[in-house]
């Protein structure tokens, strides 16, 4: 298992220099520069503040430079959008909030999700399940920001149990975000789980506990649960990548200071070492969370624990 | 000899989209305690469906009761609730299956899956639950108990698996153990051993066996008595040497015909003609008439009760009735009934 891990570990650092390496190439092919107003400098003016950031430097030079900068953790100042300040802090600054409504987002959602399905496998063809369908469609096929909206709305205009944005009120001001965020892994662990616990439920080795006296409730937990998790495993990865990157259409919508918001911002002034950051912390994020959830399978099904040695 | 379970007049049938397929049509059997029974049949003769009625293991969604009940310890089990028969799964009556490859949970060790029944029938604590399993390991010939405990399916050979399959079914040293084709799944040396196996833990535990099986060459090895089944009905029934040696039945004479014997002289073998009856729609009269050479007019219009052989032997077809004519049955079968004292062929010792 360590060895597996320290394995994988390489191929993640490898994974993140080209990573970084594309990245870095792709923004200086855009158009546009960080330093606002620039066409209102004259040439020697400009010349003097591309020198301040290091811009005026041969393209491979700033590339290593970059990257050397990389290796020792320090992802560079930023140019304009927090002018003067260390991208790590910002970043670090921005990513309370995300965390918090992500996290919170995906608990929720995985949970009622796979409550969701379980009670729709167990109670299969009857109403139960037929409403249990229409959420999950309903949750995939509706994007997240008109759920948003939708929220914004009713909870939070209407009703008034909830701020309606903004990021004032703790816990109260990320209920609605977090609400928002749920719904697409709330959908997609309800079809996935509805799926796999019918065929778990159908095979032999339920029949076996079955001849053995267990109870409806032992054979639902005890038996088919862990069995019916394993292809949800493979789905919570991605899903996380699209909480992420969902997370930056709400976090709009919510105005809330997150790492999300910043990003797009960043992007539409050119700061290249805030995109080139983030950018690296979320593949940092993604990278990592694969690797969880490679792990988690292992732990969950011990046919794939053994073999992972191998991979 | 005491009965340990009844199965009377049971009538079963499963609702489907095409309409209500009469699965057991009328079933009659008793089993006596310590005894193994066996029920022979092609596939779709309702000889797992009977056993897995008794269990009541089939979807309640589908498959209903249509008469009769199914005798055990007083109670009626076609009449219990769901609560009554967990009691009784896996503690009085309990079922080996057909797979050892799929019948076992792969996301759970081993130990837990023998311990799940004792700890869920008899009031032990875990550590004793352990013991027990670690016992039954040995007992079913699991070399290092111990260490095994602890390890998941896909770590045992399908032969292994089937051993554990077995651990579970007599941890709690069952009335009655269903073996619904226990040694399909396996090649045939493993087939060897864990039938020997089987018959030897019969004899430790003194439980009853109900034993499901298509292969002939497996009833002969372990059974005492044998049912034949066909077309949702017991056709014939009898002890082990009763059915080899002296069968009735037009459709155990198809049975033995078409089994290989090392004095099969030529190498054709027989295969019964046509196809088991649709029970969509169950054919009048006897069911295997049809397919049957020896079938007489009566047989397409009625379907026929059981004529008594001897007071353990009995066969439903019309060629017993007293009017019926004589048939010869086929040729390997007279040869066999020649062994039969009682038989009509009888030829007297061989020794």
């Amino acid at each position: 298992m360590a060895r597996y891990i320290g394995k994988r570990i390489i191929y993640m650092v490898i994974t993140l220099a080209l990573i970084a390496t594309f990245t870095f190439f792709l923004m200086k092919i855009l158009p546009g520069s960080p330093i606002a107003s620039a066409d209102k400098l004259s040439p020697e003016q400009r010349a003097v503040v591309e020198a301040r950031y290091g811009l005026d430097r041969p393209l491979p030079v700033q590339y290593f430079d970059y990257m050397f900068g990389l290796l020792q953790g320090d992802l560079g100042v930023s140019i304009n959008q927090f002018k003067g300040a260390d991208v790590t802090d910002v970043i670090l600054s921005r990513m309370g909030p995300s965390a918090q409504i992500g996290f919170q987002g995906m608990v929720l959602g995985t949970v009622l999700g796979i409550l969701l399905g379980m009670v729709a496998a167990l109670r299969q063809n009857t109403w139960v399940d037929y409403s249990s369908t229409v959420v999950a469609i309903i949750g995939i096929s509706i994007p997240s920001f008109v759920f948003a909206s939708m929220l914004q709305y009713s909870l939070g205009l209407k009703l008034g149990w909830f701020p309606v944005a903004l990021w004032k009120d703790g816990f109260m001001s990320s209920v609605l975000p977090s609400i928002a965020l749920a719904m697409f892994p709330l959908a997609t662990a309800a079809r996935f789980i509805r799926t796999e616990m019918i065929e778990v439920l159908g095979s032999d080795y339920i029949t076996l506990a079955k001849a053995k006296g267990a109870s409806g409730a032992e054979i639902a937990f005890k038996h088919a649960f862990r069995n019916a998790l394993i292809p949800l495993i493979t789905v919570l990865g991605p899903m996380a990548v699209a909480i992420l990157t969902g997370s930056l259409v709400v976090e709009q919508i919510f105005a809330i200071p997150g790492i999300g918001e910043q990003f797009v911002k960043s992007i539409m002034v050119s700061d290249f070492s805030i995109i080139m950051g983030t950018t690296i912390f979320f593949s940092v994020f993604l990278i990592l969370v694969i690797l969880i959830v490679d792990i988690l399978y292992g732990i969950i099904d011990p046919r794939i624990r053994l073999s992972g040695g191998k991979g | 000899m005491e009965k340990i379970l009844q199965v009377k007049d049971l009538e079963l049938s499963f609702n489907t989209f095409g309409g209500e397929v009469k699965a057991i049509r009328g079933v009659n059997f008793d089993l006596y305690k310590g005894e193994t029974l066996a029920i022979v049949g092609e596939s779709g003769s309702g000889k797992s469906v009977t056993t897995k009625s008794i269990m009541r293991l089939l979807p309640e969604s589908s498959a209903e009761f249509k008469n009769g009940e199914i005798l055990f310890g007083g109670r009626d089990l076609t009449k219990l609730s769901d609560k009554e028969m967990q009691k009784i799964r896996g503690k009085d009556i309990s079922m080996i299956f057909q797979d050892p490859m799929t019948s076992l949970n792969p996301t759970m060790p081993i130990g837990r899956q023998i311990t799940e029944p004792l700890l869920k029938h008899q009031k032990i604590s875990k550590t004793e639950a352990r013991k027990v399993a670690i016992d039954l390991l040995r007992l079913v010939g699991m070399p290092k108990p111990e260490l095994r405990m602890k390890q998941y399916p896909h770590q045992f050979s399908g032969g292994q698996r089937q051993r554990i399959v077995i651990a579970i079914s007599l941890a709690c040293n069952p009335q009655i153990l269903i073996a619904d084709e226990p040694t399909t799944a396996l090649d045939v040396t493993i087939q060897a051993q864990i039938l020997e196996l089987m018959k030897d833990l019969q004899k430790k535990i003194d439980t009853s066996i109900i034993f499901i099986t298509h292969d002939l060459g497996v009833v002969a090895n372990v059974a005492d008595r044998v049912a034949v089944m066909y077309g949702g009905k017991i056709v014939e029934i009898g002890t082990v040497d009763e059915i080899f040696y002296n069968p009735q039945h037009p459709y155990t004479w198809g049975l033995l015909s078409s089994m290989p014997s090392l004095d099969t002289e030529d190498a054709k073998l027989y295969a019964i003609p046509g196809t088991p009856p649709d029970l969509l729609d169950p054919p009048k009269g006897d069911a295997f008439a049809l397919r049957s050479e020896y079938a007489m007019k009566i047989d397409m219009e009625m379907d026929p009760p059981f004529f008594k052989i001897s007071d353990t032997h009995m066969a439903a077809t019309w060629l017993l009735h007293p009017d019926a004519p004589q048939v010869e049955p086929p040729l390997s079968v007279i040869e066999r009934m020649k062994k039969f004292p009682g038989s009509r062929y009888y030829e007297g010792s061989v020794n």
